[in-house]
């Protein structure tokens, strides 16, 4: 079965003013639309690695499991298409944004201190990234929560992650997630996006991490 | 020592002419306006990657060569250590850059390549449009952030096409740079869009190949 773009849960200016439209438009309908179309490329010779499911295509990267001559083109567009879909997910319309839920308040509270400790330490993840990447909050092996970074579509899922997580909450700091309204800005643009964190969703990721699964997409 | 009596940050300009003689980052001009080089790269481009990412390569380049100075006189090899991913990043965008703005120039002012350069282009990919095909695929297949560049083998004495991720300059791969082009996006998001291959077909308009063979002169 064929992997497909997930229908956006929002209209392109849902984000607005934080992430502009055009942005939105050409982030999913351009630079997750192509992860999606060259992954099903790359698969079409493996079909049994197509049927595996996008956690499970994330989990292999970096084992044997994945042919050698697909392994990048897999890492790239299996992180890409998984990082998206994950992505659209946890933000929402700045109307709709709420807060966390008590649990995750408090797995926030015990591993950083406060909301606003993990906050700056999830900002500069996201800003010291160099080069294209996304930052992560997720749920460690040891079930308490952690922040990294990940280099291009890497994820914390894969096999070549520096730090095994569960995610929880991810952004975007490629610049086609902000250049065309923020351009070399990034600190401004990570800024922006907590007001546009859907807390429900990122609540019910951090509920399904605690029971060891990654998030539902 | 001289260098721990002194403190703040205005002591930085002193530095840099001081005792330890630390080469600091200065932007260099462009030699054409912002605009010159549209319709292939845009005003607006031209300014943000001068005035805003190569100077804050530049910024930080210069505050972690300063730092690192310090670390050195101190004998902390950790936060030299520390310090060196900062020092590359950074350090590499300034190099990458200052060659870049050199490797452009206004299309009315552009000329083929000639001459040895050309021999050499030709030794190894056959005719011009055949490296141009080249140089783009190679160039648009960089995942993420990095450069295309032509580079100079001194081992071999012929010239090769080679990518680079994020900043790492070329001198990493034991080539020395003769045209790069920077694939980041925020070399032709506001122009291009997701569509990077539009960007490598126009660039060939700006190219400035006298640089280039000047370059390759120097190289050999």
């Amino acid at each position: 079965m064929a992997f497909t773009l997930p229908a956006l849960p929002y209209a392109f200016d849902a984000l607005e003013p934080f992430v502009d439209a055009t942005t939105m438009q050409i982030h999913h309908g351009k630079h997750h639309q192509a992860y999606v179309t060259n992954l099903n490329n790359a698969l079409d010779k493996f079909p049994e690695l197509k049927d595996l499911g996008i956690v499970d295509i994330n989990k292999k990267v970096g084992t044997d499991a994945i042919p050698k001559d697909i392994a990048t083109v897999v890492r790239n567009n299996g992180g890409g298409h998984w990082n998206h879909s994950f992505f659209w997910k946890i933000m929402t319309a700045p109307t709709n944004s709420n807060g966390p839920s008590d649990e995750l308040k408090a797995a926030v509270d015990a591993s950083f201190g406060s909301m606003d400790v993990m906050k700056e330490k999830f900002n500069a993840a996201a800003a010291g990234r160099f080069g294209s990447g996304w930052a992560w909050l997720g749920v460690k092996a040891d079930g308490s929560l952690g922040i990294t970074s990940t280099p291009n579509q890497d994820n914390p899922l894969q096999g070549v992650a520096d730090e095994a997580l569960l995610p929880v909450l991810g952004l975007d700091v490629w610049e086609h997630a902000y250049y065309l309204k923020y351009q070399n800005r990034r600190p401004e643009y990570i800024a922006a996006f907590w007001n546009i964190v859907n807390w429900e969703q990122v609540s019910e990721n951090f509920t399904a991490a605690k029971a060891g699964s990654p998030p539902a997409l | 020592m001289v260098l721990q009596l002194i403190a703040g940050r205005a002591s930085a300009t002193f530095l840099a002419s001081g005792v330890r003689g630390l080469a600091t980052a200065k932007l260099p001009d462009l030699t054409y306006d912002y605009g010159a080089l549209q319709p292939a790269i845009s005003g607006q481009i031209m300014e943000l990657h001068h005035k805003k990412h190569h100077q804050a390569y530049i910024t930080n380049y210069n505050a972690a060569i300063e730092k690192y100075a310090e670390a050195e006189g101190k004998g902390d090899v950790a936060a030299m250590i520390a310090l060196q991913g900062a020092i590359k990043f950074n350090g590499g965008g300034h190099v990458n850059h200052s060659i870049f703005w050199t490797n452009l120039v206004p299309s009315k002012d552009a000329a083929p390549a000639s001459g040895e350069l050309l021999q050499l282009i030709e030794a190894r990919y056959k005719s011009m449009d055949a490296f141009k095909a080249a140089f783009s695929a190679a160039a648009a297949g960089v995942q993420g952030s990095g450069w295309g560049w032509l580079g100079y083998n001194k081992a071999t004495g012929g010239v090769e096409i080679a990518t680079t991720a994020n900043q790492d300059p070329l001198s990493t791969l034991g080539l020395v740079p003769l045209l790069g082009v920077d694939v980041w996006e925020h070399a032709y998001y506001l122009d291009y869009k997701n569509v990077r291959p539009d960007y490598l077909k126009a660039i060939w308009q700006v190219v400035n190949w006298k640089n280039v063979a000047e370059r390759l002169a120097a190289a050999k």
